[in-house]
């Protein structure tokens, strides 16, 4: 392929100049090398997840008893109000919470960690390219997510409604409360920081569509390319197909709010009910985006400490790619209490309920992988077994929500909650803290400490389920999301979700201290310390891979397993 | 808290965890309208509709759910124990078996057209107005419909406003506001009803007696849903848009909702509040409300809550 040879040339020709690394602010900064930004974007991550982690604890902070507890005392520090002026600005701070804490955690916390981070540090080593196909593209992206982030927590600073600070419209912002009901600039910090964040993420998939199709080594057909590769590219179209929508919707929310427009506002024949729909096409697959990565990670986790192929490769890389185009046609599923009709309620029903075959799919080859092998417990296969069984915990509440019959008890309830986070807080993030530990040997060239790294899932595992499993039975009994103050007869488990917090964040205390502790002591990991099983080309690297690899470019013999 | 009561509390949370298995959820006691301490199952219904969303998620989700799940894990568990390295020292290689490819591809979409016949009864009952010939499914959601509901027999407009609802009763004209109530004034107007759902004026229906909703949200204000759990409605209130629900409640009482659409900083102090009495009670409270346009004096023909 005269392709390759290009490649080949242009890489060897780089490796000549290794000399010119940069060091430095510049090195980072002026970054070009996939490595450094992907570091760059997993420290980014984890700055904006303690952030959203945080906020999310002040909120269940209020939520452990019933009465407002501390919202308005917090009104009352920030804004300097009184009386029943903190009341009322403890209401909507609290609003303004839950907006942020959803908007951090997806756009600046899970998907920098999983398409930002190892998207783009393992992406290209595992395909066996020296960097990926637009270095500067990627510098742009990376660097644009700061101000973004920033954009949003300005906007927690700006007037919204009247006479209230920051934007309390919930990260899905439906008009009529994000247009008419938030007059104050805050909203439209929130609209450009997700246009910023959309940016990154678009130029973000198009660098690694790219180097995914161009600038795999000699022999690595797609058919032959790593599951977390995979996992990557369809991904990155979802994310490339789904994010002008989310543009346009938001775009035609700030020309309602500021130049007269009525796309949205009844009274000038415009529809609240259309910006749903705009939303939510880009919504659902935006939730398969921030799990998607995390499929592809667990493959190799689970294929790497079973010392055992993965089982089914073909299904597994063709699930993941039926699993995001049937996301894009089940967005109404989101909707089914804005008045659509029947039979509008019951396709979405049947295509809903359709993802559930392919996801089954990736959970059996997963049992399947393990099934036979020689499986060592190691701190990432705890995640990985973690995330399987949380998955499939929170993929059947989906099947019941997927339902419409069953979704009319549900819908704005707490079951939702519940459900959403077992596949993102359990799922996606267990499966980047997977990851974390996974390739933190490769990445900086270090061990971490087996114990801690143990101790930290077994407690974060306590946490988070004590967080969020009673929270079904808050949905199931009624309670509304969303709610500052909740019926006394929620109290109990409130509570224990509550105390899971806490459990939680002594978990994410273990984790700061375990990464401290493995930079500290310096163990070296060598290049491949997870022996036979890791069979992906960033385990023939040195550990960590040099600035530039590959200057020759590996060759993919055929082989007859994947 | 006292440490005991705690420790009774977390062994409640210890039996509830069990409570994954659906059975139980029948032997929680509770009573309609309103969520009791611990709850962790649907309310109770009162109406057709929520007979099925009952039935239908603790009869079939719930169990196919809990199967689920109770099967990958004892597959994980297998795993865990039969090919840790200790036990199974070498792995084996094998990367394929089409039949059991086949059979959980298969197998799962066979479960899903089994949910998909109840579910799409369900929601075909929810969304169809009765015209009196029309049979509902109710607890049943494996018949054809077996429930006689009657046509609707009077028509009320709720109106999500921030923050709080109008109910209007269309035919008669006449139109009154629902305020939550705070703790001061439910002391001193209706003890003992629960704090942030007891409103001022609850909206009043006849029992047995299928009520046409109308729900919508002040053209200028902003969404909201307007759902009662015990009924099985949720729907929501969207400015310039009027969309319909029905219910036909079997007993009297109170039953109450909140509302279930972000909708500003009040959005926890809304609640929505329904009363069910009989149909003498509501010929009394309607013939009055008419007469004076006043939901105070409508009300005062009812006894006290």
């Amino acid at each position: 392929m005269a392709n390759t040879a290009n490649l080949e040339a242009h890489a060897t020709g780089h490796a000549g100049h290794d000399h010119h690394t940069p060091t430095g602010w510049r090195r980072w900064v002026y970054s070009t090398n996939h490595k450094d930004i992907g570091i760059m974007y997993l420290v980014f991550s984890i700055v904006a997840g303690v952030i959203g982690g945080l906020l999310s604890g002040l909120m269940r902070l209020e939520l452990q008893e019933p009465g407002i507890q501390i919202f308005h005392g917090l009104a009352a520090m920030a804004y300097g109000l009184e009386g029943d002026a903190a009341l009322d600005g403890g209401k909507h701070m609290f609003n303004v919470f839950v907006s942020a804490h959803a908007l951090i955690m997806v756009f600046f916390t899970v998907m920098p960690a999983t398409m930002g981070g190892f998207a783009n540090y393992f992406a290209p080593l595992m395909i066996g390219a020296p960097d990926t196909a637009f270095p500067r593209i990627n510098n742009i992206a990376f660097w644009l997510l700061p101000p973004a982030l920033l954009l949003t927590i300005l906007s927690m600073f700006f007037e919204g409604p009247a006479g209230a600070l920051g934007f309390g419209g919930g990260w899905t912002a439906y008009p009529p409360l994000s247009t008419s009901g938030h007059p104050g600039p805050a909203t439209d910090f929130v609209i450009f920081s997700l246009h910023v964040a959309g940016v990154s993420s678009i130029l973000g998939a198009i660098n690694l569509i790219t180097t995914i199709l161009n600038m795999r080594a000699p022999g690595m057909t797609l058919h032959k390319m790593p599951l977390f590769a995979w996992s990557v590219l369809v991904t990155a179209f979802l994310l490339l197909l789904a994010l002008p929508v989310l543009a346009g919707a938001i775009t035609m929310m700030l020309t309602d709010r500021n130049f007269g427009t009525t796309f949205f506002a009844p009274e000038g024949g415009g529809d609240p009910v259309l910006y749903q729909h705009l939303f939510w096409f880009f919504g659902h697959p935006e939730v398969y985006i921030m799990i998607l990565p995390g499929f592809g990670i667990i493959s190799h986790i689970v294929a790497t400490f079973s010392r055992k192929p993965v089982f089914g490769y073909m299904a597994m890389a063709y699930a993941m790619v039926a699993i995001g185009f049937v996301g894009f046609v089940v967005w109404a599923h989101h909707m089914y209490t804005t008045g659509l009709s029947l039979d509008v309620q019951r396709y979405f029903v049947a295509a809903t309920m359709v993802i559930a075959v392919p996801t089954g799919v990736k959970i059996f080859s997963w049992i399947a992988t393990m099934w036979g092998g020689s499986i060592t417990f190691r701190v990432p296969m705890l995640w990985a077994i973690g995330f399987i069984f949380l998955f499939t915990v929170g993929g059947v509440t989906g099947v019941v929500l997927a339902n419409a019959g069953a979704d009319r008890a549900l819908h704005d309830t707490y079951y939702v909650v519940a459900h959403f986070h077992y596949v993102l807080s359990l799922g996606a993030v267990f499966s980047i803290f997977a990851g974390w530990y996974y390739w933190f040997p490769k990445m900086f060239g270090y061990m971490y400490n087996e114990f801690l790294g143990k101790l930290h899932f077994w407690v974060m595992f306590i946490g988070v389920n004590l967080i969020f499993f009673p929270q079904h039975f808050l949905g199931l009994a009624g309670m509304p999301r969303r709610y500052v103050d909740y019926p006394d007869a929620f109290a109990l488990w409130n509570r224990v979700s509550s105390i899971g917090y806490y459990i939680t964040f002594v978990a994410m205390i273990i984790f700061f201290y375990a990464t401290w502790e493995a930079v500290r002591k310096k163990r070296l990991a060598g290049d491949n310390p997870w022996g036979d099983g890791a069979t992906t080309l960033e385990w023939t690297l040195s550990s960590p891979p040099p600035f530039h690899q590959f200057s020759t470019l590996p060759k993919i013999e055929s082989r007859d397993a994947h | 808290m006292v440490t005991g009561q705690f420790f009774r509390k977390m062994g409640a949370a210890a039996a509830a965890a069990l409570a994954l298995m659906p059975a139980l959820a029948f032997a929680q006691q509770s009573s309609a309208g309103h969520p009791e301490p611990g709850q962790f199952h649907l309310q109770p219904s009162v109406t057709p509709i929520m007979d099925s969303i009952v039935a239908f998620h603790d009869g079939i989700l719930m169990w196919s759910i809990s199967l689920i799940v109770l099967l990958v894990l004892a597959l994980l568990v297998i795993v865990m124990v039969r090919f840790n390295a200790k036990a199974n020292p070498v792995p084996a290689r094998f990367t394929h078996n089409t039949l059991v490819e086949v059979i959980w591809t298969v197998v799962p979409i066979l479960a899903l057209v089994v949910i998909a016949i109840p579910s799409f009864g369900v929601l075909s009952d929810q969304m169809t107005m009765p015209d009196g010939e029309r049979k509902y499914l109710g607890a049943n959601v494996f018949s054809m419909g077996e429930v006689d509901v009657p046509a609707p027999a009077l028509t009320v407009k709720a109106s999500g406003e921030q923050w709080y609802w109008n109910y209007e009763y269309v035919d008669q004209g006449v139109a009154f506001d629902s305020n939550m109530l705070n703790e001061d004034e439910i002391a001193a107007l209706k003890p003992g009803q629960p704090r942030l759902l007891a409103v001022n004026n609850e909206l009043v229906v006849p029992v047995n007696t299928t009520v046409r909703m109308q729900i919508t949200a002040s053209p200028s204000g902003v969404i909201h849903a307007f759902a009662v759990p015990s009924f099985g409605i949720k729907v929501d209130a969207v400015p310039g848009r009027l969309n319909e629900t029905w219910f036909n409640a079997r007993e009297t009482g109170m039953y109450y909702g909140q509302c279930s659409e972000l909708c500003g900083k009040d959005h926890a102090f809304m609640p929505i509040g329904v009363r069910v009495v009989t149909e003498p009670e509501f010929e009394a409270f309607i013939t009055a409300f008419e007469e004076s346009r006043d939901y105070a004096t409508a009300v005062a023909t009812l006894p006290a809550l």
